[in-house]
């Protein structure tokens, strides 16, 4: 047992974050909110480097590191406090389309998606359903060479800066079991019919949005896999690669900024208790995290449900350090800083419900590792 | 890199297993703890697999094993509940083996790699010491100085802990005794370090039976005509009750490897506390629900799992709770 990285990965770690350092302008760091400017332009600055979609196939411009290089990898990029690199197109879409996708949609959207020219976003939740997914009511009815589009989708993360969108629907009604009625459509968001309703959060922030798709029509060569086979399509991304699901590089920029923040309380010891287990709480996790990857490396089979428990444990980290940030402040603060932290722990409120509640996390871990 | 056990490690850790599996059932444990407290013949077999020469060096007969060699061990020890004074005598030969004279040590440690000698170690002169009346040789730290002394010559009543671990309540005055080591403070830290992280292993062990059986439990008891792990409240809970195991794992593995590679004393201390920390509110967590998960069951005598929560009860605050190394943790 040895838990250090071997000299090539410490190098491999220190390249990394070298040319991350030099390379991420500084204005762009530490923000809570990016605009699509912004994010692109981090995404673009990755891309030249050929460092923005690590996993993918070579091929396609991946790197052909190994699973704990790109763990690494992540991490630093965390760490770094850069934009995030946003999922729906690099680590969602793209390998939904590696999979099952036709040649012509790979070659079509790939390179687009790589490029950071095509801004992609997730239509899956829909008012009546969060959590029961499969219960999904938007419509997509073949006519000729369309599908007629017709439904609403919720809680849509950066629609109003997409170009795509990528969207579970139900195209039969009729079959018995409900999850063989949907099937996976990309969409182009200037499509006419298409509106975008903006949904301010709590933190003020426009991040989410209502998608509203009126007699939308969707050329049929944009169906991925075959009709009536979208599920299988999500459950593929849900058991796709996921190690960075702890977020243990951007909590460990936290923390560190947490701790700065901290030291005009460390007298006051009940504050520094909760802060040492919660730090012990992201090194528990990190190990755990590094542990999975062990296995990983060595099986050549993806983590599987066990990574629902990276999730569960690093969101609840990242909700107790803006928790304790926000001790650190006066509750009627006006100073900009402050401001910046309440809001930031009214924010982060979202992490333990989006991609898969916290509560499905459990069910996924009682039915698939414990056999309840 | 590398989260696995060696070849070797894993050799052991199975025989130690298929030995425990085989001879130290809840039944054999019972009547163990309803005899002596702890069994020769156990003992005996643990020296012959190699147990008590493990963590002695080669040159007095031992295989010069560290932590990590002795982690899958203990949480072997931990899953059986096993009450032999095995830790007792491993903290002991670590301080002979790191502050003892060469003449100590030879007299000493091929001994204990022979399984010929027990030996515990106290804190102080008056104290309660687990695996004292077993021992040939007790260890005591008087202010700076370590000494060491027939276990005959030192007055004690002996008692068994709340766990049903062998202790005794220890009166130890230096008059009889041999000077093992001066300003020994550096030296009984790491063992105590050394010991610290071998407990975290143990209770691992132990929270992994407590969850296993638990969920065995929500599988085969029926209520309202259903198994009542189908209801989604137990189900969380019991999720809760694994992930808290994993947690702890991952930090006994980062206290047993950081005890046996780290040069540097505050570092393996910070990381020891952390791993204490983490294990002592696992433990309690894991022990509270798996009780409760089992209901009236739960609470029984009969029951193993009544005395994994009374185990993992005393190992949370062995060598220091969760608050001490709190304290310690900040202080590094």
């Amino acid at each position: 047992m040895d838990l250090s990285y071997s000299p090539e990965e410490l190098a491999f770690r220190d390249e990394a974050r070298a040319w991350l350092g030099a390379n991420l302008p500084g204005e762009l760091k530490d923000k809570g909110h990016y605009s699509k400017d912004e994010l692109l332009r981090w995404h673009r600055i990755l891309a030249r480097q050929g460092w923005v979609a690590p996993a993918w196939p070579k091929e396609w411009g991946g790197t052909g590191w190994n699973v704990v290089q790109r763990y690494v990898f992540e991490e630093e990029l965390g760490y770094s406090g850069g934009p995030p690199l946003i999922p729906f197109g690099l680590t969602m879409c793209a390998p939904v389309l590696l999979r099952f996708g036709a040649e012509a949609q790979k070659k079509r959207f790939l390179p687009r998606i790589y490029q950071g020219e095509d801004f992609w976003c997730q239509g899956y939740s829909e008012p009546g359903s969060g959590s029961d997914l499969a219960s999904l009511k938007t419509k997509a009815v073949r006519k000729g060479d369309h599908y007629v589009v017709n439904g609403q989708k919720i809680w849509t993360t950066l629609a109003h800066y997409a170009d795509w969108i990528f969207c579970l629907v139900r195209t039969d009604p009729t079959v018995e079991k409900r999850q063989e009625g949907i099937s996976f459509l990309l969409m182009d968001m200037k499509a006419p019919g298409i509106t975008v309703r903006p949904l301010i959060l709590m933190d003020g922030a426009h991040e989410v949005n209502e998608v509203f798709f009126d007699d939308v029509q969707v050329p049929a060569e944009n169906l991925v896999h075959e009709e009536g086979k979208g599920w299988t399509v999500a459950k593929y991304l849900l058991g796709y690669e996921r190690m960075n699901t702890g977020r243990i590089g951007e909590s460990k920029r936290q923390l560190a900024k947490l701790k700065e923040l901290a030291k005009q309380k460390r007298n006051d010891f009940r504050f520094r208790d909760r802060l040492s287990r919660l730090e012990i709480e992201l090194i528990a996790l990190e190990i755990t995290n590094l542990r999975f990857l062990d296995r990983m490396r060595r099986s050549g089979q993806p983590p599987g449900a066990d990574v629902s428990m990276l999730k569960i444990k690093g969101t609840e980290i990242q909700q107790g350090l803006t928790e304790l940030a926000v001790e650190c402040t006066d509750p009627q603060a006006s100073d900009e800083q402050s401001v910046a932290l309440q809001k930031k722990y009214l924010s982060m409120r979202k992490t333990t419900i989006y991609a898969g509640s916290n509560e499905i996390q459990r069910n996924i871990i009682a039915k698939m590792t414990l056999g309840l | 890199m590398n989260f696995d056990y060696s070849e070797e490690q894993q050799l052991l850790a199975d025989s130690v297993r298929r030995f425990l599996a085989k001879e130290y059932d809840f039944e054999s444990r019972k009547r163990i703890i309803a005899g002596a407290g702890w069994s020769e013949e156990v003992w005996a077999k643990l020296a012959e697999m190699g147990l008590t020469g493990l963590p002695v060096s080669p040159d007095y007969g031992g295989f010069g094993g560290g932590a990590v060699d002795l982690m899958s061990v203990m949480e072997a020890f931990g899953e059986a509940l096993v009450v032999e004074p095995l830790l007792p005598t491993l903290i002991a030969a670590r301080l002979v083996g790191r502050a003892g004279s060469d003449a100590q040590k030879k007299a000493l440690l091929p001994a204990v790699a022979e399984g010929r000698l027990r030996m515990a170690f106290a804190a102080s002169p008056k104290a309660d010491v687990v695996g004292a009346p077993a021992a040939h040789k007790l260890l005591c730290l008087l202010e700076e100085d370590l000494f060491i002394v027939d276990a005959a010559e030192v007055p004690m009543k002996p008692y068994r802990t709340l766990d049903n671990m062998l202790a005794a309540q220890i009166d130890f005055s230096p008059s009889k005794a041999d000077l093992l080591a001066k300003d020994a403070r550096a030296a009984v830290e790491e063992a105590v370090d050394f010991a610290t992280a071998l407990i975290c292993a143990e209770a691992v062990g132990a929270m992994k039976f407590a969850c296993d059986t638990t969920l065995e439990y929500l599988k085969t008891r029926k209520q309202f005509g259903v198994p009542i792990g189908s209801f989604q409240a137990l189900q969380h809970r019991i999720v809760d009750m694994f992930i808290s195991y994993e947690q702890a794992k991952s930090m006994a593995c980062l206290a047993c490897s950081k005890v046996d590679s780290s040069e540097n004393p505050a570092e393996r201390a910070r990381a020891v506390s952390a791993a204490k920390i983490k294990v002592a509110d696992a433990a309690r967590h894991v022990s509270q629900e798996s009780v409760q998960l089992h209901g009236g069951m739960g609470m029984s005598d009969e029951l193993k799992v009544s005395h994994s929560f009374r185990r993992l009860t005393v190992l949370a605050r062995q060598f220091g709770d969760a608050d001490h190394h709190l304290e310690r943790f900040a202080s590094l």
